[in-house]
């Protein structure tokens, strides 16, 4: 097999790489705010089990959790699901990385001194109002260096992906390498991941001095 | 002086925290004109009572009327407050100025003033837009609307957390230490601007430990301590008073 031909196959990878990386962000983003919440509740009940459910997920490896949302639903409910490889590494992917930002969002919602909602209460802002005009904006700013730090984590991670033979990238290139005996598929993707991440932290600092503003 | 509308009262407030009871039985009531200031030591309950006027506080017994209308009340130890829609209407009613501002950081100092009277009061932008400047101006912050907070003195953070109150054109403003956060040579300006809505007639309620301020500008003061009003009544009577723990409070102030 010649460079280029090796190129051409890993690169085909490459957009199923991107595709987990950006569903798993569109996804899970939203959803750590729903498990922030959760966890935040004042009923105490959601709130525990919330926790749990995090303690889990950010507890257990995410290729094991992989396995079980790809396996459980044949194996614990004979579902037979056809096509479930892809989603199923979307939903693990997903909700693994929604824990782990509702963590990130709870610590920032913590750091808005209550004064703010003071605040916004004597104005006459309702509860919706004061979180969308008042608290998010701040959060964010408060949490887009650590929300950084999981993007980044999230791009190298979508190896993992190869563990459901889902012919990713880095599936592809272990099977190149494999059977060509090389090394070379290994430096290609490396690169990749490496300007990918590139890409991702400059987007983000760029990101990040726009929030700067106050 | 029977004519004179009341804007507030508050009768027979009780509140405790755990085994603490910070307010023991406190009535009054806030006419409409008059600047009432609050002063006695620390810990006598001048921050909560206001708390439980404004209702970021609930309190163990006792009720709250704004121009006539209850506000909230309590019976058999469980607070009711006025209906949702009544309620909104009441709080309509007051400002608050915090010690330490709680300007909104991430927007600048025209936002701050202008986003609750448009997207709470639902009132016309340009409007209020327009009526954002003149309050601006009068705090001699005209050339700041741009600026975000952190961009500004204390003082004229102050002077902004002020018009944002002002904006929503309450009948009654209360002042929690409006000063107390300030660096000495900023406390001036902002008395000031308290100052000058006091010859305008605008209704204050103010906690201080400015004494000489609270002398000057106010129509009546009540000394609390422990819980309790010892003294109440024109500045030069209170201040005057032979009460002992008043002298006592002004005796400290002096050594401090
Ligand atoms: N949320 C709270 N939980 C428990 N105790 C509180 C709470 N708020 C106030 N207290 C206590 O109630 C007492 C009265 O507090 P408050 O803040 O009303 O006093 P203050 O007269 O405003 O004092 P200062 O002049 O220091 O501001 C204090 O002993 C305080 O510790
Ligand atoms: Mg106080």
């Amino acid at each position: 097999m010649n460079f280029i031909t090796m190129l051409e196959q890993i690169s085909s990878g490459m957009l199923h790489t991107i595709l987990i990386f950006f569903l798993t962000l569109v996804f899970s983003l939203p959803l750590g705010w729903i498990i922030a919440f959760g966890r935040m509740s004042k009923n105490k009940i959601i709130s525990s089990i919330t926790g749990f459910i995090i303690s889990i997920l950010r507890g257990t490896p995410l290729m094991l959790q992989l396995m079980v949302v790809f396996y459980g639903p044949y194996f614990l409910f004979k579902l037979p699901i056809t096509n479930w490889r892809f989603p199923a590494i979307i939903v693990g992917f997903s909700i693994n990385y929604a824990a782990y930002f509702a963590e990130i969002y709870r610590s920032g919602i913590s750091a808005i001194p209550v004064g703010q909602y003071e605040a916004a209460h004597i104005l006459g802002f309702n509860k919706v109002q004061t979180f969308f005009k008042i608290i998010l904006p701040q959060v964010v700013r408060i949490i887009l260096p650590a929300v950084t730090n999981e993007v980044i984590t999230l791009v190298k991670d979508t190896s993992l992906a190869f563990t459901l033979s889902y012919m990713e990238m880095f599936t592809i290139t272990k099977q190149i390498a494999s059977t060509q005996t090389t090394l070379i598929p290994f430096a290609i993707a490396a690169l990749f991941y490496y300007i990918f991440n590139l890409l991702v932290s400059f987007t983000m600092r760029r990101l990040e001095k726009k929030l700067n503003y106050y | 002086m029977s004519e004179e509308k009341t804007f507030l009262e508050m009768n027979n407030i009780k509140k405790s925290f755990g085994d603490l009871q910070v307010l023991k039985d406190i009535s009054l009531s806030v006419h409409e004109g008059e600047v009432l200031s609050i002063i006695g030591p620390s810990g006598s309950g001048k921050s909560t009572l206001l708390r439980i006027a404004t209702m970021l506080e609930t309190m163990d017994s006792g009720s709250i009327k704004y121009m006539g209308n209850e506000a909230a009340h309590v019976e058999n130890k469980v607070i009711h407050y006025a209906k949702p829609q009544a309620l909104r209407e009441i709080k309509k009613n007051f400002g608050l100025v915090f010690q330490n501002f709680n300007l909104f950081p991430h927007m600048s100092v025209m936002r701050n003033l202008i986003d609750a009277p448009i997207h709470v009061q639902k009132r016309n932008k340009d409007e209020v837009l327009s009526e954002a400047k003149e309050l601006l101006k009068k705090m001699g912050l005209a050339d700041k609307e741009d600026y975000y907070p952190s961009q500004l003195s204390g003082g004229q953070q102050q002077r902004v957390a002020i018009a944002r109150a002002l904006a929503l054109k309450p009948n009654v403003l209360f002042f929690d230490e409006p000063t107390s956060a300030l660096d000495p040579e900023l406390t001036g300006e902002v008395l000031k601007v308290i100052k000058g809505l006091a010859e305008e007639k605008m209704t204050m309620v103010i906690v201080t430990h400015e004494m000489s301020f609270a002398r000057n500008i106010s129509d009546r003061i009540i000394f609390m301590d422990k819980g309790i009003i010892a003294l109440e009544g024109v500045p030069d009577e209170v201040f005057n008073s032979e009460n002992s723990r008043m002298q006592e409070f002004l005796g400290k102030l002096k050594h401090e």
